[in-house]
């Protein structure tokens, strides 16, 4: 055995000596050679260096004669040649563990052609949510204020807090979030953003327009908080595949809030995403929500003038289809960006509807189907100038009224439940001196009205952001 | 050696080779870190690369192709040092993949190896978008990559111990070849030690630093913030008396204005590749310095 195991060295050593001692001569000369040329270039190298560290010494002494040299070029001419270990002792243990505090302060200028105080989407229920066009002239947004960091190994958690120009706190999102589920889970707990669609879980300070389109402004009252449980799961494929499943207690429009321990608000949703060559990328979706109303009220003005309170009781249930598309030259969106994105949204509410219900308290069968969508495209020209238009419009579609049907009510008594179709076209143009501040000029055509009145619409909008350097989603 | 004996080494070698069939899926944020992660994987790993050398890999969107492949990397090879933060969070956080969380095994950061320069002694955003841990562009001084590729191999042995043996080699056999190419590339930069140039934004300091390149100015005023005409006009009074070398641009960058800077000052522009795939030459980590010093040498000897 030790024998074969020799002879298959030697074998295998063989070819790499033999020839390695007939030309050792040879070699040797070589290597001299080589060696000597890099010592002659070393020596040319150290000389350089030492010319280089002279005159960088005549220079920081020059500078330090000169009274009126800033603090900061001399430290960056000496990091140069000898970089300062960083200074790891300038925090206390007790600020460490500090959460990532990130703050946006925004604002914004408005006019507005018809007074925004009435400002109604005909054809569909409010929404309850700050809809509209806002306020005219000088408008404090929401200040958005997020705290976030890991809890522990399993879960992270991270809360939002609106704090509104009219002095209020709103806790936009407030969850924890799973680090350690297996098998491409992740679970979220608390009050967030739903997952449906786009546009719904993008904070307002990454909106590409001043407002949110009219089909989220109309089905959504702007943007669907959810108070429960989410759970998704990423398909392990290089195509995106991500399904997720939610249930809340049911307390956002069109929902609200029923006294009981069921489940409420579900919502189930899929996205495909990936890339096409190295410029583009897209992702599209599909959603399904299922949402119970128990006597939401909406104020509407019958047929004799009155002011009057109806209510709706029954299920809402909602399709939503969106798609994204970016393109960057070569995927560097440092430079140009085309952004085109689009939703669908189509919602059936079916129950019962009551009229006046603090007066003759009539209620019959109701049934609408309503949809909107929009389509906008945002085009970055050059690194700090965006340009974009939107369109979006609504559609009342069929609606089934059993108090009108049957001639008990007229059609005059619910004046914003009318068919109408409206619509808006939005462009705007945005400047962005860093990646965290924005100003941005928007000007609409708004034929939403209920009062079927255009309304022109001209904001001026400012955004920053302080603190820890976010990190934005697809 | 009985038979007995020669089945069981037999399937001891076929066990023990099952999971290195099974290659570790990468995920690195960029084409260098791909580069050395192929470099001491081998066939063991299947890498893919996040972003390109033609990126500001700065800002990179958090792209539904790359959700999908953070969801099923065994490891992530990231820069560090905040440069992938716009987007390299949200990836790892949506991605439902533990393994690839900051702390686990399958986290790496080839920054977090290393001593960075440019540390700033105050962090404040009117110096611009600067980076509280100090200049993340660390992989165009050689010698990190060589600190960095120890490390890596370390991890990749640890993640993968089946194949430890077959890691370290590799290591071994890359630094060898590194750190002879280091000497080579050395002994070929004399010429370059000293040299006034201009670059983009401060993200070829470690570049300058190992070449002892002297950066007399940067065409960006602040990190992440353009130039204004009225501190490109500034940069014309200041370097015309004494122009600089060369200008550097990287393969990424926008040429307008290291162009007209050049056209005004009298000094070439030289795009360098800043990584793997920036030029045709800098097909992996030594064609990045053999091609970044063919390109300075032709201009600035």
């Amino acid at each position: 055995m030790s024998r074969s195991h020799s002879i298959v060295a030697l074998c295998a050593l063989g070819p790499a000596l033999l020839p390695a001692t007939t030309e050792a001569a040879d070699d040797a000369s070589a290597l001299r050679a080589e060696l000597q040329s890099l010592q002659a270039e070393y020596a040319a190298r150290v000389e350089a260096l030492e010319a280089r560290i002279a005159r960088l010494e005549a220079a920081s002494a020059a500078q330090a004669a000169a009274a009126d040299v800033p603090a900061d070029l001399t430290a960056a001419a000496q990091a140069d040649i000898a970089p300062a270990p960083p200074s790891s002792d300038s925090r206390s243990a007790a600020t460490a563990f500090n959460p990532a505090i990130s703050l946006i302060i925004g604002g914004s200028y408005h006019t507005s052609s018809r007074d925004p105080e009435d400002w109604q989407v005909a054809g569909f229920m409010p929404s309850g949510g700050e809809v509209g066009p806002g306020e005219r002239s000088f408008n404090l947004g929401e200040s958005e204020l997020t705290l976030g960091a890991n809890v522990d190994p399993y879960f992270s958690a991270m809360l939002t807090a609106a704090i509104s120009g009219e002095n209020e706190i709103e806790v936009e999102e407030a969850f924890v979030r799973t680090l350690a589920l297996p098998a491409g889970l992740t679970a979220k707990a608390g009050r967030f953003f739903s997952g449906f669609g786009y546009l719904n879980e993008v904070h307002a300070h990454a909106w590409d327009f001043a407002d949110q389109p009219l089909v989220y402004q109309a089905f959504f009252g702007n943007q669907m908080a959810q108070e429960g449980l989410q759970l998704k799961w990423i398909a392990p494929a290089d195509l995106l595949i991500e399904l997720g499943v939610e249930a809340g207690n049911g307390s956002a429009f069109p929902g609200t809030r029923r006294n009981r321990s069921g489940l409420d608000a579900t919502a189930l949703f899929a996205h495909v995403g990936g890339d096409i060559g190295l410029s583009t990328s897209w992702r599209a979706g599909v959603s399904w929500l299922g949402q119970h109303a128990d006597g939401r009220t909406y104020e509407d003005v019958n047929a004799l003038g009155d002011p009057v309170v109806n209510a709706f009781t029954g299920r809402a249930r909602t399709w939503v289809a969106d798609a994204v598309l970016k393109w960057a030259p070569n995927g560097n969106s440092a430079q140009r960006q085309l952004k085109l994105q689009g939703e669908y949204m189509r919602r059936e509410e079916r129950g019962e509807l009551a009229y006046d219900i603090d007066g003759s308290g009539l209620a019959d069968a109701y049934r609408g189907t309503g949809s909107g969508w929009y389509l906008q495209g945002v085009y970055q020209f050059r690194p700090r100038w965006r340009v974009g238009a939107r369109y979006d419009a609504l559609d009342t579609g069929t609606m089934r009224i059993a108090l009108v049907d049957d001639g008990v009510l007229a059609d005059d008594d619910f004046p914003l439940l009318r068919a109408a179709s409206p619509d808006r076209v939005s462009v705007m143009l945005d400047w962005n001196p860093s990646e965290f501040s924005r100003l941005r000029a928007q000007y609409a055509w708004d034929d939403a009205r209920a009062d079927g009145a255009r309304d022109r619409q001209f904001t001026l909008q400012y955004l920053f952001g302080i603190g820890a350097h976010g990190a934005h989603k697809y | 050696m009985t038979r007995l004996m020669r089945s069981v080494l037999a399937l001891t070698i076929l066990l023990a080779g099952l999971p290195a069939q099974a290659a570790i899926k990468v995920l690195a944020t960029t084409s260098d870190w791909g580069a050395l992660t192929r470099e001491l994987g081998g066939d063991k790993v299947d890498v893919y690369v996040a972003t390109s050398a033609l990126q500001d890999v700065h800002r990179v969107e958090a792209k539904p192709s790359l959700l999908a492949r953070a969801r099923t990397a065994d490891l992530l090879v990231a820069n560090g040092a905040e440069l992938e933060i716009g987007w390299l969070p949200v990836l790892v956080r949506e991605s439902g993949n533990r393994r690839i969380q900051p702390g686990a095994a399958g986290y790496f950061e080839a920054a977090a190896q290393l001593q960075l320069l440019e540390v700033p002694a105050r962090v404040d955003r009117a110096m611009g978008d600067i980076h509280p841990l100090g200049n993340p562009h660390v992989q165009l001084d050689p010698r990190n990559i060589g600190i960095v590729a120890k490390a890596l191999t370390a991890r990749l042995a640890a993640l993968d111990p089946a194949n430890a043996a077959y890691y370290t080699a590799r290591g071994h056999d890359f630094d060898t070849r590194w750190q002879l190419a280091i000497a080579r590339w050395n002994s070929r930069a004399a010429p370059l030690v000293g040299a006034p140039v201009v670059v983009m934004h401060r993200d070829q300091v470690y570049l300058c630093h190992w070449l002892g390149l002297d950066e007399v100015a940067a065409i960006e005023p602040k990190p992440g913030v353009p130039p204004s005409a009225g501190y490109l006009g500034q940069l014309v009074v200041k370097l015309g008396a004494q122009p600089p070398r060369v200008i550097l641009r990287n393969a990424y960058n926008d040429p307008k204005a290291a162009d007209w800077l050049a056209a005004r000052i009298h000094a070439p522009v030289v795009l360098l590749p800043f990584s793997v795939g920036g030029t045709p030459g800098a097909k992996d980590l030594f064609g990045l310095f053999d091609d970044t010093l063919d390109r300075l040498l032709a201009v600035a000897k």
